[in-house]
C-alpha cells in the first residue's frame, strides 16, 4: 500500500521555490519618484568629481610646437611657465596609421623576446613569416628585428638648450623609464651574448635604419638592442592616427625662459601627408593636460541635476493613482 | 561462417534485396534449419528484432554529426567565414582564433545531439534485452530468448501482459474459443480490449492441450504466403502488432513475420514534430535586416578603405606591401577589406541567438512541466510539452477552438433519464443521491487528504427508478422494455474482462517520444505483475473452463438453477467510448448484465438470472457518416434475426418503418422526439435505440451482399457503409436515453477568463445544437444576455445556395447593430450557432469571408455536429484568413485533424485514449489547466523570449559597433582595438548568460495578477512586443550606445600617447558594463540567480582578462588591464560613458512608466503591495467590472433574461431563415 501511494505521485513536481518560480524576488519599477533622489546623487557626484578633473587639468600646461616647417631644423622656443615636477618630452605624428593590423603583426616576438633560433635564416620557417616583406634582404640575409613596425622606427634625435644670457646650455634628458615596465623589464629582451653584436651575426639591420639594433645606444648597455627603450616606445603602436610618443624626461622641471631645440631631421612624412610636432607637458594623477572629461563631466552632471527637477515635475503630475 | 566466393554473396544479398521489396513475403518456418549457420537461414534476407533508433555509431560520430550540421545554413556561413579567414588578404583575426565561435557551437551542438543518441541507444538496448519465448525443436518447448535474437519465421509465446515482440501472426490462443485479447495502449493509445482471433484453419486441427502440434501442422504445411498490404492480412489471417499488450489471455502463440524495423510500430513511430513559431518567423526577417545592415557597413567600410588609400601622396613606411614588394591597387584593397570586415562584423549576425534561443526554451519547458498548479493528481500527470519550440506562441493566442465532449466535460458518463416506448423514466432519485454521495466523498478527501477514492464508483453507480423497475419485474414476456435493455446490454463493443484481473495500467501521458514510452512503460509493467500472473492465470483459465461448460448448452436456455459462473459484480467492462460504458452498466442495474462478449456470441443474464447467449452474426460498427452502430444477432430462443441499432436520434428518426395505419408508432415516435428535445435541453447526450426483425430470406440476401463488401480490394470501406446502410432501415424504435456529461472542474471559470484574455473561444461538437447551446450557457461561452443566432438550414437549400452569387445578408445587418455608436452599451454580444450541415454551406468559397467576417464579430461561436474534417478545415479557414494565432484543444481521436491544423494543438488526456495527446504539441489532463498555461506560461514565455531575443540583437549590435567606428580611426583596415581572443570570450563567456537566464526567469508581472486580471495577456496578442518597432528602436539603441562608449574614450585619450589595447581596454569594459546594465535595467524581478549571474559576469570579465594579461608574454595586450586598472583615468572614463550611454533607455523606462499607463505597467505597481491588499483590490476591481456588465443588461432594458436569448435568436432565425428559403 505504500509502495502504491508512492507511485501514484511519483510525477509530482517538486514543491520548490525555484521550480514553482516563487523565488523571493525584488521588483524595482523606475518611476520619477524613485529616480529623483539618484539623479540628484549622481548629479552632485559628478559636478565634484567634474570640478576636480577641471582644477586638475587647468593647472597643467603643455607647450605644442608644430614642425611643417622642413627647413626648421633648429628652433627657439620660449617657455613661460615654470611646471611643478618633471616635464615629459614628446614627438608626435599626425596622420600616421600605427593601428593597421598588417603593420601590427609584422613582426617576430621571439626575436624580440631574444631566441636566437629566430634570428637566422632557417628554410623560410624563421623569422616569422609575418614580417615579410621585411624579412630577408635582397642577398636573403635575415633582418633583425625583421617587419614594417620595427623597420618604420622613429629616428628624429632631439636636443633641447636654454639660452641663458645668449649661451646655450644643454638642458639634461632623461631616456630612461619612458617606456611600460613590463616591455622593459619582461616582454622584451636581448639575447645572452656578450658582445651584443655577435648576436646579430649574419642578420642585417632594417632596411631604413641607419644603424643596427645593437648600436641603438652605444653608451649604456641596458638601454641597447631590444631594450632601447626609444625601440620600445615606438613598437608599442598608438592608438589614434594622431599620436604622440614620449621621448625624454626632464626630470629637474623646465623653469620659464628661452630655449633652443635642435633636430636631426630623418623622417619622411610627406609620404602620408602627416605632420610631426614636439610637446612639453606636465603630469598629474589624471595624466597629460585634458580638459574634456572634466567638461563632460560637468555637463552631464548638471544634466542630471536638471533631470531630477523634470522628474519632479512629472512626479507631481503623473503619481500612480492608487486609489482607482 | 564458411568460404564463399565474394560473387555468390552479391547474388545472395540481391536475392535477399528482392525478397524484402516483393509485396509477397515467402516465409518458411525456422525450426527445421535450427543450429545451421547463417548462410542455410531461409529467411535471413530479413532483418531481425534488433531495433537500433540511433543515429551515430560510436565510431563515425563525429563525422556523421558534422555532416548532419552542415544542413544547417547558419553553420554553413559560420564556416564560410572561417575559412575566408585563411585567406591571407582577408584575413581579420588570427585564423585559429576565427574557428572558435563555429567549434563552440558545433561542439554544443553535438554534445546535445550525442545525449539525445545515447538516451535512444539506451532505451532501444533495454527493448532488445527484454526476455520472450521461442520455440526451439531441439530442446521441444519453448525457451526464452531475448527480444533481438527473435526472427522472422520464429515461434513465439506471449503470456498474458506480455508485450508482443514482434509482428506475429497469431496461430493459436490459450483460449478455446482461439480468441485472444489485446490492449493496444503502447501503439494508438486505445486503452479498451479488443479481440483477435488465431487463424482459424490451423486452430481446429490441433488439440487444446499440445500446442507443439501446430507448429508441427505448420511445418508440415510447408510455408505460409500472403501478400503484403495491410488490408488482405486484416481480412483473412490475423496478426498481433509488435509492442501492443496481451490481455485477459493465458497465451498466444504466434509466427513471426515481420520484425525489428520492418514492424508495423516502427514504421508508424515518426520523431517529435517541428514547428516554426510565429516570434521566430518575424526573427528570420530581422536578422535578414542585420544581413543588410551588415553588407552596408561592409561596404561603408571597403569604400573609407578606398578614399584612404586615395588619398595618400605616395606610399607611406606604414603600409605594408604584399610579400613580393609592391602595394596591391586601391581598389583591389578595398575588395580584399570588404570581406575582412564581414569577418570582423560577422557577429552583427546573431547566430549563437538560435543556440541561445533553443537553451532559453528548454529551460522555459522545465519550468512549464514542473508546474504544480498543471498536475493532475487524480491521474497522476504532469503537463507535457511535446513540441519544443513554440513555448511563446501559447503567449499570443487568439482563438481557442475546443472540442466539447472530454474536454469541456468529464467525459465520464452518468446516466440520467430514459424513454421507453414513449413513456418518461426521469429516474430522480439517482440525481439526489449523486449529489449526496459527492458531498460525503468530498468529505471525506478532506478528512482524508487523499484522493485515492476509485473514481469509477460513483459514476458506475445507478440508482434505479422504481417505476420503471416495476414495469419490467412485472412482465416476463420479450416485450419492448425487455428488447430495451437488451438491446443496451447487446449493441455496443464493450468487452468484459473479470475484476480481478484488473489490469495494472501504464500512465503513456508521461513520456515523450514512443519508443521511450514503450520502454518506459515495460519496465513498469513487469515488475508487479510478474508475481500476480500465476494468479491471474488460474482465474482465467478456471473462467474459460466455465464458459466452455456454458457454450456445450449455449443453444437453449440453461436451467433455472444454474448460478451464474462468476458473480455479476465482479464483471468489468472495457469500452470504447464512455457512452457504452453507462449504458451497459445501465442495463446491468436493471439486471440484463453483459456476462461476455466473443467475436460469435454475446451472453445475457436475464433479471432472472437466466443467460442468454446470442449469436452475433454481425457487428456493424460505428462511423461518423452514419452515425449509429448495429449489431445483428440470432435470438436463442425464437431463432430470430435480430438487428439493434443505436445511434444519434436524427440518424435514427429517418430510418423509423412508417407503417401505415399504425398510429401507435407514431406516436411513440413523436413522444420521444419530445423526450429528446427536453433531455438535450438539459444538456444530455442522447441516443436512440431501435430494433429490427429480419427474416431469414433477407438477412441471407444480405449477408452475401456484405461478405463481397468485406473481400473486396478496392473501395472497401464505402462498400461496407453502404451494406450497413442498406441493411438498418425500417427501423422500430424502442426508446432514447439521456446521459449526462457533466463539466470539468471550473469550465466557466476558465472560458470566462480565457474571453476576459480576449480570446475568442469556438466550440466544435459532434452533439445536436439543443445540447450544445446548453453546455454552452452551463459553460458560460453564452450568456443569457448574448444575442444568439442560431444558423440551420435543411440539407435541400444547399445547393442551390453554394450555387447562387447572391450575398449573405444577414452580415450587414449584424455589423451595423455591433457598430453602430448607439448601441455600445446596449448590445449584447453576438454568439453565433451553426449546425454541420450550414457550416459546409459556409465553407463554400463564395460564402466563407462573409462567415469569417460575421464570425469575427461574434463573441464566441458554437458549431454543432460537425465532422472531425469539418472541425479542421474551420480552424484552417480562421487561421488563414484572419492571421491569427489558433489553438485547438481536444482529446479524442475525432479532433485530431484539428488539433494538427492548428498553430498550437493541445491534448486531454481523458477518457477516449491518448491519440489526441499523441498529436497534440502540449498535453495536459484537465481544460483549467488551459488558463494557467495560457495566461500565465504563454505571456511569460512570450515576454521573456521576445524581450531576450531584441536584448541579443542590441547587444551584438552594441558591441560589434565598437569595432566599426573604430574603423573611421585605422583606415579601415578591419582591424580590432581589442585582442580577439577577448572578443570572442567577450560573446561566449562574459555576455552570454544573462541573456539567457533572463529568457528562462524574468517574470513581468506575478502568476497572481496575471490570473486575477486576465486583460494582460492581450498585449502578447497580435504583434505584442516584439514588433518591428522594438527591433528597430533597439537598433537604434545599441547604435547611440557604442557611439557613447567609442567616443567619450576617443576625445578623452585623443591626442595621447595610448597604445591601441590600452584604449580597447576602456571601451571593452565600457561596452561589457552597458550591456549588463542594460539589461539589469530590463530585468523587471530580481532574484538571487539573477543577481548572481549578472555579479558572475562581470567577475568573470576582470578575471579572465586580468588571467590572460599576465599568461601569454606575446600577447599585445600584455598587462594592460593591469596597468590600466592602476589608472584613476580609466574609472572615470568607464563611469561616465556608462552613465551617458544608458541614460536614454533609462529616461525612457522611467517616463513610460510614470507618464503612460499600459496595463503591465499597472500590474507591477499593484504587484509591490502586499498580497492581501492585492487580492483585495482585484476582488474589487472584478466586482466592479461586474457591476459594470449588470449595467449594460439593466440598461437594455432586457425581459427577464431566460426568455430573451430565445426570442432574440428566434427573431434571427426567422430572418435567416427567409433569406435562405427564398432562394429555393
Amino acid at each position: 500500500m505504500q509502495k502504491k501511494e508512492n507511485q501514484e505521485v511519483e510525477n509530482r513536481p517538486d514543491n520548490t521555490a525555484f521550480t514553482q518560480q516563487r523565488l523571493p524576488a525584488w521588483q524595482p519599477i523606475l518611476s520619477a519618484g524613485i529616480v529623483i533622489p539618484l539623479f540628484v546623487l549622481v548629479g552632485l557626484a559628478f559636478i565634484g568629481i567634474g570640478v576636480a578633473l577641471f582644477v586638475t587639468s587647468r593647472n597643467l600646461h603643455v607647450l605644442e610646437v608644430w614642425k611643417n616647417n622642413l627647413l626648421w631644423l633648429n628652433m627657439a622656443l620660449y617657455v613661460f611657465f615654470s611646471p611643478q615636477g618633471p616635464v615629459f618630452f614628446y614627438y608626435g605624428l599626425t596622420n600616421y596609421f600605427q593601428n593597421q593590423r598588417a603593420y601590427g603583426v609584422s613582426k617576430d616576438y621571439n626575436q624580440l623576446s631574444g631566441d636566437l633560433d629566430y634570428f637566422t635564416f632557417f628554410f623560410s620557417i624563421v623569422p616569422d613569416s609575418t614580417c615579410k616583406p621585411y624579412r630577408y634582404d635582397v642577398n636573403n640575409k635575415p633582418i633583425v628585428p625583421c617587419g614594417s613596425l620595427a623597420n618604420s622606427m622613429f629616428n628624429d634625435t632631439f636636443n633641447l638648450y636654454q639660452m641663458k644670457n645668449g649661451v646655450k646650455e644643454e638642458v639634461p634628458l632623461d631616456g630612461k623609464g619612458i617606456s611600460w615596465w613590463t616591455d622593459y623589464n619582461i616582454k622584451y629582451r636581448n639575447p645572452s651574448v656578450n658582445p651584443l653584436r655577435n648576436a646579430f651575426n649574419g642578420t642585417v639591420k632594417p632596411l631604413y635604419w641607419s644603424k643596427p639594433a645593437y648600436e641603438l645606444d652605444p653608451t649604456d648597455t641596458a638601454n641597447n638592442g631590444f631594450i632601447n627603450q626609444d625601440f620600445l616606445v615606438w613598437m608599442r603602436r598608438s592608438a589614434l592616427p594622431n599620436f604622440r610618443k614620449l621621448y625624454r624626461r626632464i626630470t629637474d622641471g623646465l623653469p620659464a625662459g628661452n630655449y633652443s631645440l635642435e633636430i636631426s631631421y630623418n623622417y619622411p612624412v610627406i609620404a602620408f601627408d602627416g605632420k610631426k610636432k614636439v610637446a612639453f607637458s606636465n603630469v598629474s594623477w589624471m595624466g597629460g593636460k585634458n580638459e574634456f572629461l572634466g567638461i563632460a563631466y560637468l555637463v552631464i552632471g548638471s544634466l542630471c541635476l536638471v533631470m531630477s527637477v523634470v522628474m519632479l515635475i512629472i512626479y507631481a503630475k503623473f503619481k500612480f493613482p492608487e486609489e482607482d | 561462417m564458411p568460404w564463399m566466393s565474394p560473387l555468390a554473396r552479391i547474388r545472395d544479398a540481391l536475392a535477399g534485396q528482392r525478397a524484402r521489396d516483393k509485396d509477397l513475403r515467402n516465409l518458411v518456418s525456422n525450426l527445421p534449419y535450427e543450429g545451421l549457420d547463417k548462410w542455410k537461414q531461409p529467411n535471413r534476407h530479413f532483418r531481425n528484432n534488433g531495433i537500433k533508433t540511433t543515429k551515430y555509431s560510436v565510431l563515425f560520430f563525429i563525422p556523421m554529426n558534422l555532416f548532419e550540421q552542415f544542413h544547417r545554413l547558419a553553420n554553413l556561413y559560420f564556416v564560410g567565414l572561417a575559412i575566408l579567414n585563411f585567406v591571407p588578404v582577408v584575413q581579420a583575426f588570427e585564423p585559429e582564433v576565427a574557428l572558435i565561435p563555429i567549434c563552440v557551437i558545433l561542439a554544443l551542438t553535438a554534445i546535445k545531439d550525442a545525449w539525445e543518441d545515447f538516451r535512444r541507444y539506451k532505451s532501444d538496448k533495454k527493448l532488445n534485452r527484454l526476455p520472450c519465448f521461442v520455440y526451439s525443436s531441439k530442446e521441444k518447448c519453448f525457451v526464452e530468448k531475448r527480444w533481438k535474437d527473435v526472427r522472422v519465421g520464429d515461434f513465439v509465446k506471449v503470456e498474458s501482459n506480455d508485450i508482443v515482440p514482434a509482428d506475429l501472426l497469431l496461430l493459436y490462443t490459450s483460449d478455446p474459443n482461439g480468441v485472444c485479447h489485446i490492449e493496444t495502449a503502447n501503439l494508438d493509445g486505445e486503452t479498451n480490449l479488443k479481440q483477435r482471433r488465431a487463424v482459424p484453419g490451423v486452430c481446429i486441427t490441433v488439440s487444446n492441450t499440445d500446442i507443439l502440434l501446430i507448429i508441427h501442422a505448420v511445418i508440415r504445411t510447408g510455408c505460409l504466403g500472403f501478400s503484403h498490404p495491410d488490408l488482405v492480412l486484416k481480412q483473412h489471417l490475423v496478426y498481433l502488432k509488435g509492442g501492443c499488450t496481451v490481455r485477459n489471455t493465458g497465451y498466444a502463440v504466434g509466427f513471426v513475420v515481420y520484425a525489428g524495423h520492418e514492424t508495423k510500430a516502427m514504421l508508424n513511430n515518426n520523431g517529435p514534430r517541428y514547428k516554426r513559431s510565429r516570434l521566430e518567423r518575424r526573427l528570420n526577417i530581422d536578422v535578414i535586416f542585420c544581413i543588410l545592415l551588415l553588407f552596408t557597413m561592409c561596404i561603408i567600410g571597403s569604400l573609407g578603405h578606398y578614399l584612404w588609400l586615395e588619398s595618400m601622396p605616395s606610399v607611406p613606411l606604414y603600409l605594408v606591401p604584399q610579400t613580393d614588394g609592391h602595394l596591391d591597387t586601391p581598389s583591389l584593397s578595398s575588395f580584399y577589406k570588404f570581406f575582412s570586415m564581414i569577418i570582423l562584423l560577422q557577429v552583427l549576425i546573431p547566430i549563437s541567438l538560435y543556440v541561445s534561443i533553443e537553451l532559453v526554451k528548454i529551460g522555459q519547458i522545465y519550468f512549464i512541466t514542473n508546474d504544480l498548479d498543471l498536475y493532475d493528481e487524480e491521474t497522476d500527470a504532469t503537463i507535457q510539452c511535446k513540441a519544443l519550440n513554440i513555448t511563446e506562441d501559447l503567449g499570443q493566442i487568439q482563438y481557442i477552438f475546443s472540442d466539447k465532449t472530454g474536454t469541456l466535460t468529464e467525459n465520464k458518463m452518468v446516466f440520467r433519464r430514459c424513454s421507453i416506448m414513449g413513456r418518461e423514466y426521469p429516474h430522480k432519485e439517482n440525481e439526489c443521491v449523486r449529489r449526496a454521495l459527492k458531498m460525503y466523498i468530498y468529505k471525506i478527501k478532506i478528512l482524508m487528504f487523499t484522493k485515492s477514492l476509485p473514481p469509477n464508483q460513483q459514476e458506475t453507480e445507478v440508482i434505479l427508478d422504481q417505476k420503471l423497475l416495476r414495469q419490467i419485474r412485472g412482465t416476463e414476456k420479450i416485450d419492448a422494455y425487455q428488447d430495451f435493455f437488451l438491446a443496451l446490454a447487446i449493441c455496443n463493443t464493450v468487452v468484459v474482462s473479470m475484476a480481478t484481473a484488473k489490469r495494472l495500467r501504464s500512465n503513456p501521458l508521461d513520456t515523450l517520444s514512443s519508443l521511450v514510452r514503450r520502454a518506459g512503460s515495460w519496465t513498469r509493467l513487469r515488475a508487479p505483475i510478474t508475481s500476480e500472473t500465476s494468479a491471474n492465470d488460474l482465474t482465467t483459465q478456471g473462467q474459460s473452463v466455465n464458459q466452455t461448460g456454458g457454450q456445450t448448452c449455449s443453444l437453449h436456455v440453461p436451467p433455472q438453477g444454474t448460478a451464474p459462473a462468476v458473480p455479476a459484480g465482479k464483471l468489468c467492462y472495457e469500452a470504447e467510448s464512455p457512452d457504452e460504458a453507462a449504458l451497459v452498466h445501465t442495463a446491468k442495474a436493471y439486471g440484463f448484465v453483459l456476462m461476455s462478449r466473443t467475436p460469435d456470441s454475446v451472453t445475457v443474464q436475464l433479471p432472472s438470472g437466466a443467460q442468454l447467449r446470442f449469436e452475433v452474426l454481425d457487428t456493424l460498427s460505428f462511423d461518423s457518416n452514419r452515425k449509429r452502430m448495429s449489431v445483428l444477432v440470432r435470438h436463442p430462443i425464437s431463432k430470430q434475426c435480430i438487428l439493434y441499432t443505436k445511434g444519434a436520434d436524427y440518424a435514427i428518426m429517418e430510418l423509423l418503418e412508417t407503417p401505415y395505419g399504425e398510429k401507435q408508432q407514431k406516436a411513440i415516435a413523436s413522444d420521444t422526439q419530445q423526450h429528446l428535445d427536453c433531455y438535450a435541453k438539459e444538456g444530455l447526450r442522447t441516443l436512440c435505440i431501435a430494433k429490427k426483425v429480419l427474416c431469414d430470406g433477407e438477412y441471407e440476401s444480405w449477408a452475401v451482399q456484405r461478405q463481397h463488401a468485406l473481400a473486396a480490394m478496392d473501395n472497401r470501406e464505402q462498400l461496407i457503409m453502404d451494406s450497413a446502410v442498406q441493411i438498418e432501415t425500417n427501423l422500430c424504435l424502442l426508446g432514447a436515453t439521456g446521459v449526462e456529461d457533466r463539466l470539468q472542474d471550473s469550465v466557466p471559470d476558465t472560458v470566462m477568463t480565457l474571453r476576459e484574455a480576449g480570446i475568442q473561444v469556438w466550440v466544435l461538437t459532434g452533439d445536436k445544437p439543443e445540447t450544445a447551446v446548453n453546455i454552452g450557457y452551463a459553460c458560460r461561452l453564452l450568456e443569457q444576455d448574448d444575442l444568439v443566432i442560431n444558423m440551420s438550414c435543411k440539407s435541400k437549400v444547399r445547393s442551390l445556395i453554394s450555387n447562387s452569387q447572391r450575398k449573405f445578408p444577414l452580415y450587414p445587418e449584424v455589423r451595423r447593430y455591433s457598430e453602430d455608436p448607439r448601441n455600445v452599451d446596449t448590445t449584447p454580444d453576438i454568439s453565433l450557432v451553426i449546425d454541420g450541415r450550414t457550416l459546409t454551406m459556409l465553407m463554400s468559397p463564395d460564402l466563407r469571408d462573409r462567415f469569417v467576417d460575421l464570425a469575427r464579430h461574434c463573441r464566441s461561436v458554437l458549431c454543432c455536429r460537425v465532422t472531425p474534417l469539418q472541425k479542421s478545415e474551420v480552424v484552417k479557414l480562421i487561421r488563414e484568413k484572419l492571421k491569427v494565432m489558433t489553438l485547438a484543444v481536444g482529446d479524442g481521436a475525432n479532433d485530431v485533424n484539428m488539433i494538427q491544423a492548428a498553430d498550437i494543438g493541445v491534448g486531454i488526456s481523458g477518457q477516449e485514449g491518448m491519440q489526441a495527446v499523441m498529436a497534440s504539441d502540449f498535453a495536459i489532463s484537465r481544460f483549467k489547466h488551459l488558463k494557467k498555461l495560457l495566461l500565465v506560461h504563454g505571456h511569460w514565455c512570450y515576454s521573456r523570449l521576445a524581450n531576450m531575443i531584441i536584448y541579443f540583437f542590441y547587444k551584438n549590435a552594441a558591441n560589434v559597433n565598437l569595432l566599426f567606428w573604430y574603423q573611421f580611426f585605422c583606415g579601415f583596415t578591419a582591424n580590432a582595438m581589442i585582442d580577439h581572443w577577448l572578443m570572442i570570450f567577450f560573446n561566449l563567456l562574459f555576455t552570454s548568460v544573462p541573456p539567457i537566464m533572463f529568457g528562462i526567469m524574468d517574470k513581468d508581472v506575478s502568476a497572481e495578477m496575471l490570473l486575477g486580471l486576465p486583460e494582460l495577456y492581450r498585449t502578447g496578442q497580435g504583434k505584442g512586443e516584439y514588433s518591428f518597432f522594438t527591433f528597430w528602436i533597439s537598433m537604434l539603441d545599441a547604435f547611440y550606445q557604442s557611439l557613447v562608449a567609442f567616443f567619450i574614450p576617443y576625445f578623452t585619450y585623443r591626442g595621447s600617447d595610448i597604445d591601441i589595447y590600452a584604449f580597447g581596454t576602456p571601451l571593452n569594459t565600457i561596452s561589457l558594463f552597458t550591456i549588463l546594465l542594460h539589461l539589469s535595467i530590463e530585468i523587471k524581478a530580481w532574484t538571487i540567480v539573477h543577481v548572481f549571474i549578472i555579479l558572475g559576469s562581470v567577475t568573470l570579465y576582470f578575471i579572465v582578462t586580468l588571467a590572460y594579461g599576465v599568461r601569454y608574454l606575446n600577447y599585445s595586450g600584455y598587462w594592460t588591464l593591469q596597468a590600466q586598472m592602476v589608472d584613476p583615468m580609466f574609472y572615470l572614463v568607464c563611469l561616465i560613458s556608462t552613465v551617458i550611454a544608458l541614460l536614454p533607455r533609462y529616461l525612457f523606462h522611467v517616463l513610460k512608466n510614470s507618464i503612460t499607463c499600459s496595463p503591465i505597467v499597472e500590474a507591477r505597481h499593484l504587484d509591490t503591495l502586499e498580497p492581501s491588499t492585492r487580492d483585495q483590490w482585484i476582488k474589487e476591481w472584478r466586482s466592479f467590472r461586474g457591476r459594470v456588465q449588470d449595467k449594460t443588461s439593466d440598461v437594455s432594458a432586457s425581459p427577464p433574461s431566460e426568455l430573451k436569448p430565445t426570442q432574440s435568436s428566434s427573431e434571427l432565425n426567422i430572418r435567416l431563415g427567409l433569406v435562405l428559403f427564398c432562394h429555393i
